[in-house]
């Protein structure tokens, strides 16, 4: 595999994932700099599956460093909807791209691409697997409101379909962060992920109670209880009251507590909460632009 | 001459799996893919009493050398079992199994929505675990009843 290709947030070591991290922040400092920086570049967009708020941010990012795209556009009209192979697919946009994103639902996408294309390829989303380039700017937004080190953090809500926990976890594992995983018994983390938690040797500590860990936390990172997990509407509707955020639920937290959510949101955060000095979620949205185009400005600088 | 010995006669050439653990002999001859149809002689005796294991299963199946990846599959299966080369009566190689680092194009992916489930041109790989194999692709990890998941070729 390239080294440049970026599957999943296990191939982040704590270097790559500073690098990345301090170059964002010198394009947060004078984006102007970097405005012309690759002026002939054209990033290839290869969205399987609608997403249009990831589309856009990476559709801003490379136009902010002076690049452009082109987008195979969405799936009904292509030539995937006549029964082209994803491989296939990939091969041709590869030759009219100096880098590539790939959204695709199923699990596994990025990492078959990486093997048929010669481009960088980024993951930004396979099925319920991996969202790499979310984690660079979950990370961004950690580091800045409450440092990456020492670092109490609650993961909660859907861990065991939520792709951007899944990756998130993983990166953490760098740092010296302690991991506590909030969700109801039927929304665990996938042994999978449990599996590479114990690997790297880090604690996997779980609950079902927000109160039991809240007081300790320095960051909860919120994701969205999908209602259509739920075999059963009464069983949802138990759970999602569990799992919601409001000023309330805050009353026990820490003063400097950074509450963080990939978006977007249902009701697992009530909109009071928007207007405290918690909510870091739009700040964290849209932290996606700096730190992608820290990323494709590293990859490349690498390919010139 | 032994007493498993009487109950499963001698092959002139082939392959003797034998200490399969009891009960997967048959899952066995389906990672073989053989079901008689090629029209090889096959024997199977199941719980036939072992000094080692209490009870095991063998499998005969004259005029077939097993390959390098069918014997890595077995290695997962039946970890326990050796696997003897016949030629003219005799055992001429015995092997004992050895876990592979990741097995190729033999197990199908349990995630039905993983790519290798998709129709696309790629072959399923598998890291072996200490318990269990993972799949390298989507990650899931497989413990339990792995003959279920062999790709039947
Ligand atoms: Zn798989």
């Amino acid at each position: 595999m390239r080294h440049d290709h970026l599957i999943t947030a296990k191939q982040l070591s704590r270097e790559n994932v500073e690098a990345v991290l301090d170059r964002a922040a010198e394009i947060d400092a004078d984006p102007a700099a970097f405005a012309d920086r690759h002026d002939d570049a054209i990033l290839g967009l290869c969205f399987f599956e609608p997403s249009t708020r990831t589309k856009m941010s990476f559709e801003t990012a490379i136009k902010r460093l002076g690049g452009d795209i082109v987008d195979m556009g969405s799936v009904e009209s292509s030539s995937v909807k006549k029964g082209e192979s994803l491989a296939d697919t990939a091969r041709v946009i590869e030759g009219y791209a100096d880098a590539m994103v790939l959204r695709h639902p199923s699990q596994g996408a990025a990492k078959m691409v990486s093997e048929f294309v010669d481009v960088p390829l980024l993951n930004a989303g396979d099925g319920a697997g991996h969202h790499p380039t979310q984690t660079l700017l979950d990370l961004y937004t950690i580091r800045e409101n409450a440092g990456l080190d020492d670092l109490t953090i609650g993961i909660m809500g859907d861990l065991k379909y939520g792709r951007t926990v899944h990756s998130l976890a993983n990166a953490l594992t760098n740092f010296d962060a302690d991991q506590h995983f909030i969700s109801p018994e039927s929304l665990k983390l996938p042994r999978s992920v449990r599996y590479d938690l114990h690997e790297s040797g880090a604690m996997v500590r779980e609950h079902t109670e927000l109160d039991e860990i809240l007081p300790a936390l320095d960051v909860l990172y919120v994701t969205r209880i999908q209602r259509e997990r739920f075999p059963d509407e009464n069983e949802y509707q138990q759970v999602a009251g569990e799992y919601g955020i409001d000023l309330e639920t805050l009353e026990s937290a820490k003063d400097d507590l950074t509450v963080m959510h990939p978006l977007p949101r249902v009701d697992e955060i009530a909109p009071e909460v928007d207007d405290t000095k918690y909510a870091t979620y739009f700040e964290q949205a849209h932290n996606g632009v700096p730190v992608r185009m820290a990323l494709l400005d590293r990859m490349l600088e690498d390919n010139r | 001459m032994s007493d498993h010995q009487l109950r499963v006669s001698k092959i002139p050439r082939g392959t003797v799996i034998d200490h399969i653990r009891a009960g997967q002999a048959l899952n066995v001859l389906a990672i073989l893919g053989i079901d008689g149809r090629a029209g090889e002689t096959v024997s199977v005796g199941m719980n036939i009493p072992s000094d080692q294991m209490s009870q095991k299963d063998i499998v005969k199946v004259e005029g077939r050398e097993l390959s390098q990846d069918e014997v890595d599959v077995l290695s997962l299966i039946a970890p326990e079992a050796t696997i003897n080369i016949i030629r003219e009566y005799e055992v001429v190689e015995k092997q004992y199994l050895e876990r592979p680092e990741r097995v190729v194009g033999v197990l199908s992916c349990p995630n039905h929505n993983c790519i290798t489930n998709a129709n696309e041109p790629v072959e399923t790989k598998f890291d072996v675990l200490d318990e269990g194999v993972r799949c390298e692709y989507c990650e899931t990890i497989v413990r339990e009843d792995l003959a279920a998941h062999i790709a039947v070729k």
